[in-house]
């Protein structure tokens, strides 16, 4: 794996140490008594479910947050980082999940940006260009430094925030899931400037969900369960399914079982849909398909190549630019149709949105009120004036206990669940009505691998029962394992269909990039 | 390790009553420094301050005429704030719905008392309604901001109100703008009048049956808000307008009637001031009490029971505080209104500034407590 790599004479304190750390918010633990050693010139996993404390232990290191106990020691020496600005002093870099670049600027403003260390400007910008010249060649980040951010696809903004990260020194870099926008393309590019950069004797920090990544890149792995360590191992020496009974705390599955499908009659007809989005930007670019009963029709995709906007009009939330969509038959787009997210309830049109938090529920209702969304205007809970309180919490109370949301109590808040039950809430609220057609977008992001079996099996249950239903998601595991067939989305197109058996994830993913599939293959 | 033991919620007591409780004593402690620095006993102050709240005379009826009115514009701001928009426009609603009385009461007032009271009422709430609808609405379909707009429109309700007064609705052959009496029909009984039907002596005040309308309107609108369809989605739009789209729930429609019933809670102010007491329409009769109102649902959380501790609290303080500049020469009006911005200060605007400290140093000695045991 790493063949060139020095064997010091001396032994060399490692990298960065994390000793006892300890963090509060408010009532929650996120941090409880964190050692962990980090040796010079790896690349570290640090690998746990969403919530289990991996972010804001490097929030920690890099000095947005301060830690109630514990030190943290850089090459030996304890440092008291006080802030970003004593991190980067010290040699730490961190690339964020969301990218935190200036569009409107250019690679070379970008990279100097907080740095300028010149009073005139252009003088900066030409140090600065001599020294991303070096730092390009010798770790292979090719960028052109004057082109604007916004022009950059995604891959090659993450570089520039490795660049801008290595321009400030960086020796130990942190990447908070840095894979979760880019194509498998794009992902294995990163591997191989991280790898050059380990060669080098810089020290990488990998925080992520994915175990595939953590087997794929990295020395070692520190496994975190409920923001504390369970864990350290060397990775040649792990396996998935150990590391991912470690996560969890109990052995899980990874592959969903499922029989051969059996579609039936198409329910949701979509032809030639054109969708703009809220800044008027055409988002669907002339979208056909059809979803049968009894199958699993996956749409995949990076991230913001309209899936989102797609689904939204199917749904009754965003307007149809041009084109038509047809609900068993029926023209829903046609003039004087009514087209709601009620109506199209009613019709028995299930959604379960992309972003939970964002638009499938309300954190600060109680789970309650948050179950009843969108159905709070059903007989059962409301009467003509007062709502039926009892029956409201029975209902939701008993959808819980159906889908195993734990705590199964309807009457705390939303936000008091984890990221995996929120999405049963959601989950659970959809299919209990028993809807013909489900929406689902990304039904399993920032949910634990428990919930994500879980889901996944219900998934395949509604499928077996005769339902059509629509997975969007940029998991491509998720796609391949639960889809019939498989729709490539990209830049509001939709570039080709696969059946399941026949994909791989190659091929999907240089659709993903773009790349239209040859007319015979699509055969 | 145990981390799972210390995962539990923090109570509500220390929340609603204790944080709420530190952040007022602390206005009270600075307030009482402030006294003592200008050359008075602060001790004498506090005391001076709920003698004049409660005890003399007539005290407690003024006490209670004042919260009438926080609690009228505390609810009017709350309501609207439930689906998350800040009606800093209490002041212009309430301003308005009196001419809405005083239409009832020039006009209609001859009629059966049955009859014009309510008519009164649902004036004062049309008209406070429709001055806090027409934000709502520019808000809800134009995007005009509802803080920018219902501040105008205080503004236009001054000038209205000041053009009315002083050019139609004036007295004639008089010179202070106001209107000539109402028929006795439209007067509200003050709560000295009811008492003596019951033989009980009560000294003249101005409190009225406003005070038991009040009451009334905070559990309608309690029951609204959490008990209702429309309280629910009004809930939905305020806390989360995207998951309120994807329930089919319109946004415009809410923020409208959100705005609309705002304004007519605060036409209590209104109800109150011109049906109750002046029983003519007068310059200036909302002094004020409508910007109270923000504070008043800001430290009652925008719930109508703290609402209504809350408006009591500055119904103490607007009382007492007269009373104390009464008597105490050297802490004047201006200086009750220094104390009156404290409480402000403390208990709204930095009404989150110790709460983590407090709960923070609660969860330490709760587990301080509790680690022994382990």
């Amino acid at each position: 794996m790493n063949a060139a790599r020095e064997v010091p004479a001396v032994p060399v304190p490692p990298a960065l140490e994390l000793r006892g750390i300890e963090k509060w918010f408010g009532n929650v633990h996120a941090n409880t008594d964190v050692s962990c050693k980090i040796e010079r010139g790896t690349i570290h996993g640090i690998i746990g479910e969403n919530g289990a404390g991996k972010s804001t232990l490097m929030s920690i290191v890099y000095g947005y947050y301060q830690a109630d106990a514990g030190e943290i020691l850089i090459n030996g020496e304890p440092a008291d980082i006080r802030g970003p600005e004593v991190a980067i002093a010290h040699g730490i870099g961190m690339v964020h999940q969301h990218f935190m670049l200036v569009n409107t600027f250019t690679v070379l403003e970008n990279v100097i940006l907080g740095v300028e260390d010149d009073f005139v400007l252009t003088r900066s910008l030409e140090k600065a260009r001599t020294e991303l010249n070096r730092l390009e060649r010798e770790y292979s980040l090719e960028v052109d430094p004057d082109a604007l951010i916004e022009d950059l696809p995604v891959g090659l903004q993450q570089r520039v925030e490795i660049l801008k990260a290595l321009y400030r020194g960086a020796e130990i870099l942190i990447l908070d899931e840095p894979t979760s926008v880019l194509t498998p393309q794009e992902v294995d590019q990163l591997f191989r400037i991280l790898r050059a950069l380990r060669d080098q004797g810089n020290t990488i920090i990998l925080i992520t969900h994915k175990l595939r990544e953590i087997m794929a890149l990295t020395d070692h792995v520190t496994i975190m369960r409920q923001g504390a360590v369970v864990g350290h191992v060397e990775t040649a020496e792990t396996s998935r399914e150990q590391l991912a009974e470690m996560m969890v705390g109990r052995s899980v599955l990874l592959r969903v079982e499922k029989k051969k499908a059996e579609p039936g009659a198409a329910v949701l007809e979509v032809e030639n849909l054109h969708v703009r989005d809220g800044l008027n930007v055409r988002r669907v670019n002339g979208v056909s398909f059809q979803v049968r009963e009894g199958e699993i029709l996956g749409i995949a995709g990076v991230a913001g190549n309209g899936q989102s906007e797609l689904l939204e009009a199917l749904a009754g939330i965003r307007a149809v630019e041009s084109g038509r969509i047809l609900l068993r038959g029926e023209d829903l787009t046609r003039p004087g149709a009514v087209r709601t997210p009620k109506s199209m309830r009613q019709l028995g049109l299930a959604h379960v949105p992309e972003e939970r938090l964002k638009m499938g529920l309300v954190e600060s209702f109680l789970a309650s009120e948050s179950g009843i969304l969108g159905h709070h205007h059903e007989e059962k809970y409301t009467g003509r004036i007062l709502t039926r309180g009892r029956a409201i919490l029975d209902d939701v109370a008993r959808q819980m206990k159906a889908f195993d949301v734990r705590p199964p109590d309807p009457s705390l808040l939303t936000s008091k669940f984890s990221g995996g039950n929120q999405q049963k809430i959601v989950l659970v609220r959809e299919i209990d009505p028993n809807p013909d057609i489900l929406l689902v977008g990304q039904p399993t992001r920032g949910v634990d691998i428990g919930a994500i079996e879980f889901i996944h099996r219900r998934l395949i249950e509604m499928r077996d029962e005769g339902k059509a239903i629509l997975l969007v998601s940029v998991e491509l595991d998720e796609i391949l394992s639960l889809s019939d067939r498989i729709l490539v989305m990209f830049n509001g197109e939709i570039v080709g269909e696969l059946p399941q058996a026949s994909a791989t994830e190659t091929q999907l993913g240089l659709m993903m990039a773009g790349e239209r599939l040859p007319a015979e293959a699509a055969k | 390790m145990n981390q799972s033991a210390r995962r539990e919620d923090i109570p509500g007591w220390l929340t609603h009553i204790v944080v709420p409780g530190f952040n007022l004593l602390l206005a009270f402690v600075l307030s009482g420094i402030l006294i003592a620095v200008i050359g008075e006993n602060p001790f004498r102050a506090l005391s001076l301050l709920i003698k004049g709240a409660f005890i003399y005379g007539d005290s407690l009826g003024f006490t209670l005429y004042y919260t009438t009115n926080f609690m009228f514009t505390g609810l009017a701001v709350s309501i609207a704030f439930h689906c998350g928009l800040f009606n800093i426009g209490g002041e212009g609603q309430a301003y308005v719905s009196g001419l809405g009385v005083a239409l009832v009461g020039l006009y209609l007032g001859h009629l059966p008392v049955l009859i014009v009271i309510p008519l009164g009422i649902m004036a004062a709430a049309l008209f406070g309604g429709i001055w806090g609808v027409i934000p709502g609405y520019l808000q809800a379909k134009r995007g005009s901001h509802v803080v920018i707009t219902t501040i105008m429109f205080n503004f236009i309700a001054a000038a209205l109100m000041t053009y009315l007064l002083v050019e139609v609705l004036i007295k004639p052959g008089q010179q202070s703008p106001e209107s000539r009496e109402f028929a006795p029909n439209i007067w509200l009984p003050y709560a000295h009048d009811v008492m003596n039907w019951f033989g009980i002596n009560m000294l003249s005040t101005p409190l009225n049956l406003s005070f038991i309308f009040a009451i009334i309107v905070s559990v309608l609108t309690w029951g609204l808000i959490w008990h209702t369809r429309w309280g629910y989605e009004m809930r939905t739009v305020g806390q989360n307008p995207t998951a309120a789209v994807y329930a089919g729930i319109s946004t415009s429609r809410n923020i409208i009637l959100a705005m609309f019933l705002s304004g007519a809670v605060a036409g209590g102010v209104g109800i109150n001031e011109i049906m109750g007491i002046h029983h003519r329409l007068l310059l200036d009769f909302t002094s004020g009490f409508g910007f109270v109102g923000i504070a008043v649902a800001l430290m009652g959380r925008n719930h109508p029971f703290g609402i209504f501790l809350a408006a009591l609290l500055f119904g103490v303080l607007f009382q007492g505080g007269t009373e104390l500049s009464f008597d105490m020469p050297k802490v004047n009006r201006d200086m009750v209104v220094v104390i009156q911005g404290l409480v402000i200060l403390f208990s709204g605007a930095m009404e989150s500034v110790f709460r983590p400290h407090i709960i923070r140093l609660f969860v330490r000695t709760r587990t301080a407590i509790a680690a022994p045991a382990e």
